[in-house]
């Protein structure tokens, strides 16, 4: 059936970003293509992978989270501080941040605002958050977190592990349930989920509850690998995320996104932003220019495929 | 008629503006408020240019939006300077070229925008990361210095009114007319509301698109310019603040996020009210920290009393 | 009044100073199909609203089963069984046909849900629409308009925890071919007589007649006329609403054979297939079951207009009025003379700016040519209704400088009295010039046409010049088999 063609077409174009980026990384370095090469490169796919999927809840609701990267940047400012030193407090605060999140997302919902000017305002909030709990790098990761991110699992490196866990409890959750069903529909039509009877004040507050709850494990993930904080270390998870949604196959408007696309995204993203680029050799003036001569190469050749499916 | 005046969006950022300034004035007892004005109008002047520009790709519709300007803004300061190269005589041919430099960088979003076919986030978003290596590699971290006529024309005032500012009202104003009252300005609104029907209704979407990102792109290469007469030299982080401002000023000024209704005045209005809480936090002496949390606490709070996004689409809201 | 499903007492519903609802008295009983027309707004989709509880009345009684309703709401109203299938398709385009089923039914959830309400929504589509493709894992963004109404009129009819007991449909056919069409008419007759009511809404009076056991006309607001169907008539019904006559045969002095070819089109360069060929001064209608091909090539044209297209040749302008004027015609912001006049600006110019002097000028030409109902043409174009609305595409077409006008199901919910306008419009623009291809949905329309093809699976099958013209052939042209 054609319809079915296209469709499957589309769910795979992601796979298709990473299966380019793995084959220009195995032709530069072979030896890369390992248990220990994963592990390497993918270190800090674990915290890419979740804000992804933070911003993907936002996302599949017509909406845009500009301030999940330094949210990220204070969840692990808090991680390094006051969940090392004081665990009951630290938890406090983090239950407190994934309830601050959901609050802005019944303010979004109820004042009808614009999400990409509140976020903007919160994105100035929690940076200044992280440099007064934060002021200068340091502090410690808690013990525990950074054994976790540092275990190796026989078989399958951890970052691998990881991340299909998360991409299957994001796909279930968002896929698979009948209320997951309501939020991804809240995107597509909120007017005819609201006439059903559905409220939308809580289906806002869920989807923006689920990203603050990512948000912090991706704070706490992202500490564990570097051990230690500063103030701007997960900023820029902000763009990394839409980044990461979009080449997952998620679109911005539409309630159209795919879990499992983003987090190998998200995978891709975590490739190109420093491992490709190292084997690459280019030179650090470089290094940021070729991330965007990266991303751009990639959409523009999913866009292609896209393209192609949907004439075919 | 009172009535009719509140209702206008662009009127509660000229509010909170003047609100603000009164905050800090009373702090310092009074002195140094002619300073204050001034300093003001000459900061608002370089959100304002990028402002404009960032407003008219909004208006273009949901999802449009140009996140390059802080790269843009950071290249053009170089390439002015460089072709400046110190000399008053060669003022014209610099800005010339960070017009052109930042046209190259909006034409060249568009591009990515239309013929790959990638969103317009997105598209910015890689396209300052190239403009951003583009600008080190090419500026060397070096900090050129602006030829003399040209720097002390940037801080030139007129019984304490600069003249960027007054020459600023002016391209506003070029710009408001261009957008009520030009073939290419409806067709910047009709994009914004509905681009489909644009196309229906004969209207040359794609040309209208071209124009209008790399008008976004001048804009942010004149304010390069500017920014590096005004801070006597050029910066690659020189833009790096505008980012989140030059689409703080659209929207609170009173623009639709959603496209197809921009607002002019409220640009104004709503850099200048940036312009005077930063003065204002200064005054107070508060730290870093304090002074991100208090920015934007009080865009959430602005932003969530002015309330809907008016959206006549649905999109980017 | 007792044994009522449904009554309404002395509604009113004011919106401003308008008087959408101005007490009404209306009542369903158990087991019928009521029949409600009139003008775009003549308060059909007021009360409608009311009905369903998405629009609380100002004054009146709304009572269900003989209780009256203090806090009607949609929830309310699905509860008691009342439900809805509005004219702005309510699918989520995003999400299954599956799980859009599943939006309506919040009892359906724990494991094995998407199970069932996959089973749920095809027996309803087998039920209504038998010999349908649509499958429940289909993603509704990649089916046609026609199988996403088919949708959701089935997703009305489904049965979970409270069965449905009348079911509202507004314009349930507007979107739907004749095959369709005929069995969900099929389905609602066998409906009546297991019970169930149905609120039908309809510009159709075909349709109306033929399905409904009662009608019910509405003017300004008000309830005008009521009876059983077999009493009313077309000639009635229109006179009831208030319109002009239809007129049953429209005189019109035919174009040439020999005036010059404006549009010659292929529907797909590579099938065989005839050509459309259009020349000026006449009016070309493009006939057939909906959505094979029609409006594909109508947009292709247009497109060809600016940019080379293989099989497609255009020697004038064009404009395009759409029929889904929300999508593809109304700039929501502007006023209704920015609507109008946005299609000739080029022409509206002084030196290098608008003039607001020529714009002015324009908006009032059109304002008495085309009979726009508003005290001011610079309110902005929400303010009108739907069929005024229309109006004002078709003046944006028309001022242009287009000499082919192409017309995509543009009367599709537009009342009767406007359609008229429009027809006799389209009729003294051709007598100018204008070349007109016209693709409708409705066959009594194809009598304005000098010339009509006929479309089935993306080509064109048949080629009838008008004195061969008939419904029949038409319909049996649709079903032809193409080798």
């Amino acid at each position: 059936m054609p319809r079915l063609s296209a469709r499957l077409m589309r769910e795979l174009l992601p796979l298709l970003s990473l299966a380019l980026v793995l084959a220009a990384i195995a032709w530069l370095n072979p030896r890369a293509i390992s248990y220990l090469g994963f592990t390497l490169m993918l270190n800090l796919a674990v915290p890419i992978a979740l804000a992804t999927v933070a911003q993907m809840f936002v996302i599949a609701g017509n909406d845009l989270d500009l301030s999940i990267g330094p949210f990220v940047s204070f969840i692990a400012c808090i991680g390094a501080t006051w969940l090392a030193d004081q665990p009951v407090t630290g938890i406090l605060l983090l239950a407190a941040s994934v309830g601050i999140y959901a609050a802005l997302g019944l303010l979004i919902q109820w004042r009808n605002l614009p999400s990409i000017v509140v976020t903007l305002g919160m994105s100035f909030i929690w940076q200044g958050l992280a440099i007064l709990v934060l002021p200068k790098p340091g502090g410690a990761a808690p013990a525990w977190l950074q054994a976790l991110m540092n275990a190796q699992p026989p078989l399958l490196p951890f970052p691998i592990l990881a991340t299909a866990v998360i991409a299957l409890v994001a796909w279930f959750a968002l896929m698979r349930t009948s209320y997951g069903a309501i939020l991804r529909g809240s995107g597509g039509n909120k007017a005819s989920i609201t006439r059903a009877g559905w409220s939308s004040l809580q289906i806002k507050a869920v989807l923006f509850a689920g990203a603050g709850l990512f948000g912090v494990l991706s704070g706490l993930a992202l500490l564990g690998v570097t051990t230690s904080a500063d103030a701007n270390i997960g900023n820029g998870y902000t763009l990394l995320s839409i980044a990461g949604v979009i080449l997952g196959g998620g679109e911005f408007v539409g309630g159209v996104v795919s879990p499992v696309g983003a987090v190998v995204g998200a995978l891709t993203m975590a490739l190109v932003a420093s491992p490709l680029l190292t084997f690459l050799n280019i030179p650090p003036d470089w290094q940021v220019g070729a991330n965007g001569i990266i991303l751009i190469v990639v959409l523009a050749t999913r866009a292609q495929i896209g393209r192609k499916a949907k004439t075919a | 008629m009172s009535k009719a005046l509140l209702s206008k969006p662009w009127i509660w950022s000229f509010l909170g503006a003047a609100i603000v300034f009164i905050a800090a004035i009373s702090f310092t007892g009074g002195t140094g408020a002619g300073g204050m004005i001034t300093t003001a109008l000459a900061l608002a002047v370089f959100m304002v240019v990028v402002g404009l520009g960032q407003m008219a790709v909004i208006t273009l519709g949901p999802g449009n939006v140009d996140l390059s300007l802080p790269a843009n803004i950071g290249l053009a300061s170089a390439v002015s300077m460089t072709v400046m190269n110190g000399s008053d005589g060669l003022v014209v041919v610099g800005l010339t070229a960070a017009l052109a430099c930042g046209l190259a960088i909006g034409l060249a979003n568009y591009l990515m925008i239309r013929a790959l076919r990638i969103p317009p986030i997105v598209a910015t978003l890689s396209s300052s990361f190239v403009v951003q290596s583009i600008d080190i590699a090419y500026g060397r971290g070096l900090q050129i210095k602006p030829p003399p006529g040209f720097a002390a024309f940037t801080n030139l005032q007129l019984a304490g009114v600069p003249v960027c500012a007054l020459l600023t009202i002016l391209l506003s104003t070029a710009i408001a007319v261009l957008l009520r009252r030009t073939v290419y300005g409806c067709s910047v609104l009709a994009v914004g509301q509905n681009a489909r029907a644009a196309w229906f209704a004969g209207l040359a979407v794609e040309r209208t698109r071209a124009i209008t990102y790399g008008l976004c792109g001048m804009l942010g290469g004149l304010d390069g310019a500017l920014l590096a007469g005004y801070f006597q030299g050029a910066n690659v982080d020189l833009g790096n603040e505008y980012l989140l401002s030059s689409i703080a000023v659209v929207v609170i000024g009173g623009t639709s996020v959603a496209g197809g209704k921009p607002n002019v005045a409220g640009i104004w209005g709503a850099s200048l009210f940036l312009v005077l809480l930063l003065t204002m936090l200064n005054t107070f002496g508060v730290s870093a920290g304090v002074r991100l949390v208090a920015t934007g606490a009080v865009i959430v709070a602005v932003i969530a009393a002015a309330g809907s996004r008016g959206a006549a689409a649905p999109g980017l809201k | 009044m007792t044994g009522a499903l449904v009554s309404l007492g002395g509604v009113e519903k004011r919106f401003g100073a308008v008087r959408a609802l101005d007490g009404i008295d209306f009542e369903i009983a158990g087991g019928a199909c009521v029949g409600l027309i009139g003008h775009n707004g003549a308060g059909k989709s007021t009360l409608m609203h009311v009905l369903a509880g998405t629009l609380a009345p100002d004054s009146g009684q709304i009572l269900v089963d003989g209780t009256a309703q203090l806090h009607y709401s949609p929830g309310r109203a699905m509860a008691l069984g009342i439900r809805t299938v509005f004219q702005e398709l309510s699918l989520c385009p995003n999400l299954s046909v599956a799980e859009n089923a599943r939006v309506d039914h919040p009892a359906l959830r724990g494991p094995g849900w998407r199970r069932r309400a996959a089973e749920m929504i095809a027996a309803t589509l087998d039920g209504i629409f038998p010999g349908h493709d649509i499958a429940p894992s289909d993603l509704v963004q990649d089916l046609s308009i026609g199988r996403r109404q088919m949708v959701e009129v089935a997703r009305a009819f489904t049965v979970t925890a409270t069965p449905a007991r009348l079911i509202i449909l507004d314009e349930p056919t507007s979107s739907l071919d004749a095959h369709a069409s005929s069995q969900l008419l099929a389905h609602i007759r066998y409906a009546v007589s297991q019970g169930m009511s149905f609120v039908f809404i309809s510009h159709l009076l075909g349709e109306i007649l033929d399905c409904c056991d009662r009608i019910v006309v509405m003017r300004d607001g008000r309830i005008v006329a009521r009876g059983r169907a077999t009493e009313f008539d077309r000639d009635r019904l229109v006179t009831a609403m208030g319109g002009a006559r239809g007129e049953a045969q429209p005189t019109r002095v035919p174009a040439t054979a020999s005036a010059p070819v404006r549009v010659r089109a292929r529907p797909s360069a590579a099938q065989p297939g005839r050509e459309l060929v259009a020349r000026e001064g006449e009016v070309i209608g493009l006939a057939g079951l909906a959505g094979h091909g029609q409006s594909t090539l109508l947009r292709g044209i247009f497109a060809a207009a600016t940019r080379r297209r293989p099989g497609i040749e255009v020697h004038a302008a064009t404009a395009l009025v759409s029929g889904d004027r929300q999508a593809d015609g109304i700039f929501p912001l502007m006023s209704i003379a920015e609507n109008i006049s946005i299609g000739s600006l080029p022409r509206l110019r002084e030196g290098l700016l608008l003039s607001g002097r020529k714009q002015d000028a324009l908006a009032q030409f059109w304002h008495g040519r085309i009979a726009i109902r508003t005290p001011d043409m610079g309110n902005n174009i929400l303010s009108l209704s739907g069929g005024n609305q229309q109006k004002a595409l078709f003046a944006r077409a028309l001022a242009s400088d287009a000499r082919i006008i192409l017309l995509d199901d543009p009367t599709r919910g537009v009342d009767v009295a406007t359609r008229q306008e429009i027809y006799d419009l389209i009729r003294s623009e051709a007598q100018s010039g204008r070349t007109f291809l016209w693709y409708t949905t409705e066959a009594d329309e194809l009598a304005h046409c000098d010339h009509v093809y006929v479309f089935r699976n993306g080509s064109i099958v048949a080629d009838l010049a008008r004195d061969e013209l008939s419904e029949e052939k038409v319909i049996h042209s649709s079903f032809l088999e193409t080798d």
